[in-house]
């Protein structure tokens, strides 16, 4: 023997510790890759700041957002300006109205509507998709077929048809934005249920007999999970986007609620009079979450698609 | 080849007729008809003038008598607010407008696009490469409507060099703004695209035997790398192409340059549903012939694609 005793129990101690090692999961490896990404965890922490300022903004402000401040109605242009003094921490609107309190309402429903909006349309899109690549042959055919006709349809104008037909309501604009964006999360669940179902575990599942669409929801979407979520996270700022885009034009959310797209085109009007706190705050609070929401979505990309390393 | 554009067509005649039924099924469900006013008309009016328009007739006849109109002579109805004008008028008086800002877009957008993608990705990690990438990372939160309230700041307010508006029969100094304001966020994809496409070719086997035998730079560039690297940036027509259509509504609204936009917007706040249908119609017709042509474009020169 070349080793003496000790050397062997040292290394066979060594063996043993090393089995001692944790496996990390899924999801404890993209967290670690995650949270090394500077960018993304930057925006992280700005998101949740505007989260803070919009859930809890308004028990800091010193006026109402329906309250006019009767001194600065009509001359918010010499006296609107943003002061500590008089409690307009952001100035006012041309209406006399406390534009930080309105900033925060808009903050908040802004983001509502990009949550609810991407939510809605990603359950709906992965079910579908899903779906439609598990049962695969004529139904998945035409259902594509139907996605396929749906998006050659120009989607802001239809949106705004049916704001139109239905009323100009947060509601409305939650189902037509809803209703609409669902079409690509299909197209990508579709893809990835493709290459889900021919996996030994669904087999076993169809094996044992489980109905198909118990298959598709304890086997197929669970999988796919990093996907939808990147996917979410990406949808979120375009959410927001569309939802300023038919705001700012008049015709989504409508007075007295406001969002950013409202705030923006209110103040992008009124800018020859020199109220350049009007456009900046609402602006400011807009391309904020817009940049961190498309951080953390490319860094959630990077920590979840093991392909892309 | 010529049985996949006949398969293609095949496909986008229904998609039309889906787009229209879907319109017009929309525009019947809406409460109060379009002559609904304050001041309610006498019944008899309401009646003739009804009987006019043919909102009398059963729903599947309306239809098909719009659809007719449309086929056989182009025609998509007379407007609900303005008596003496066509719903053809309004296209008419607006879509060249529009046409003119937005074909100069498109334009802008791939060529600079393109030229800033095929530049940055040839020298990359310069400071060209630097100013490409932060531009269209910049680009994302800029969207149209956020562009043209910063371009009037800047170019009007500020510098007092360009009108803050207006369309003066497509004057240069008026076209500039809504062309800007309307491609940049597109430039900026398309630089990306092109970039990381780029990329990609110049580290393919194909390329590094052509520098291995000695062609100049350049040759390589023009020769090899730029059709393969461009081809992604094909399938990008299509969605630019909307996209100029549907933020062509913003730069009417916002510079008042009297396009179809500007029509689409005025008839949705005024429940001018005829209006809404044609523009809605005429753009989705030009969509669904735009993807046509763009996708038997890229199976023409893609020759990996055979359908």
């Amino acid at each position: 023997m070349v080793f003496g005793t000790d050397k062997i129990e040292s290394l066979a101690q060594a063996v043993v510790e090393a089995d001692e090692v944790k496996g990390r999961s899924l999801y404890a490896d993209a967290r670690r890759r995650f949270m090394q990404n500077k960018a993304a965890m930057t925006g992280l922490m700005l998101l949740c700041l505007v989260f803070l300022f919009a859930m809890f903004g308004q028990y800091v402000a010193a006026w109402s957002n329906e309250e006019i401040d009767w001194n600065l109605l009509g001359a918010s242009a010499e006296l609107g300006a943003p002061s500590v003094a008089n409690g307009h921490y952001f100035g006012t609107d041309e209406m006399g109205r406390d534009l930080y309190a309105r900033v925060v309402q808009g903050t908040r429903i802004s983001l509502m509507v990009g949550i609810v909006g991407a939510f809605i349309a990603v359950s709906i899109g992965t079910l579908y998709g899903a779906i439609a690549g598990y049962v695969g042959g004529r139904v998945d055919n035409l259902m594509m077929r139907f996605v396929d006709i749906m998006q050659s349809i120009p989607y802001m104008f239809i949106l705004i048809l049916l704001l139109v037909v239905f009323g100009r309501s947060i509601f409305m604009l939650f189902v037509g934005i809803g209703l609409i964006s669902w079409l690509d999360m299909s197209r990508i669940a579709r893809g990835q249920t493709l290459s889900i179902k021919n996996m030994e575990y669904v087999s076993a599942a169809r094996a044992t007999g489980v109905k198909p669409l118990t298959i598709i929801l304890r086997h197929v979407v669970p999988n796919m999970l990093g996907v939808v979520i990147v996917y979410a996270t990406l949808l979120i700022p375009s959410m927001i986007i569309t939802e300023s885009f038919i705001s700012f034009l008049g015709l989504g959310v409508q007075e007295p609620n406001t969002s950013w797209g409202a705030l923006i085109s209110e103040g992008s009007s009124t800018i020859q009079y020199g109220t350049y706190w009007q456009l900046a705050f609402p602006l400011f609070f807009f391309v904020i979450s817009l940049f961190s929401f498309f951080f953390i979505g490319d860094g959630l990309r990077d920590a979840l698609d093991p392909k892309d390393r | 080849m010529l049985g996949y554009i006949f398969r293609r067509l095949a496909i986008s005649i229904p998609t039309l007729l889906v787009l229209i039924v879907l319109s017009f099924v929309l525009m019947h469900a809406a409460p109060g008809g379009p002559f609904t006013s304050e001041r309610p008309l006498p019944p008899e009016v309401l009646a003739n003038i009804e009987a006019k328009y043919g909102l009398d007739k059963p729903l599947i006849a309306q239809i098909f008598n719009y659809i007719g109109g449309i086929v056989t002579s182009f025609d998509f109805g007379p407007s609900f607010k303005y008596k003496d004008r066509s719903v053809n008028d309004i296209i008419a008086s607006g879509f060249p407008i529009t046409l003119t800002y937005g074909f100069l877009s498109f334009i802008v957008a791939f060529v600079v696009g393109c030229a800033l993608g095929v530049a940055a990705a040839l020298k990359k990690n310069s400071w060209l490469d630097y100013f490409a990438v932060g531009i269209s990372i910049g680009a994302q939160v800029l969207p149209n409507f956020v562009m043209a309230p910063i371009l009037v700041i800047i170019f009007t307010l500020w510098l007092g060099w360009l009108p803050g508006g207006g369309w003066n029969n497509g004057h240069w100094a008026n076209i500039i703004m809504p062309v800007i304001a309307l491609s940049t966020s597109y430039m900026a994809s398309i630089a990306r695209l092109t970039r990381s496409s780029m990329l990609e070719v110049m580290n393919t086997n194909f390329i590094r035997t052509a520098q291995a035998k000695g062609l100049p730079a350049h040759v390589i560039v023009r020769k090899h790398a730029l059709k393969p690297a461009l081809l992604p940036v094909i399938s990008y027509l299509g969605p630019t192409f909307v996209a100029m259509i549907t933020g062509s509504v913003i730069v009417d609204v916002y510079f008042s340059t009297g396009g179809i936009g500007q029509a689409y917007v005025n008839s949705a706040l005024t429940r001018d549903y005829a209006v809404m249908m044609g523009i809605t119609i005429l753009i989705g017709a030009l969509t669904i012939l735009f993807n046509l042509v763009v996708d038997i474009l890229y199976a023409w020169i893609d020759p990996k694609i055979r359908y």
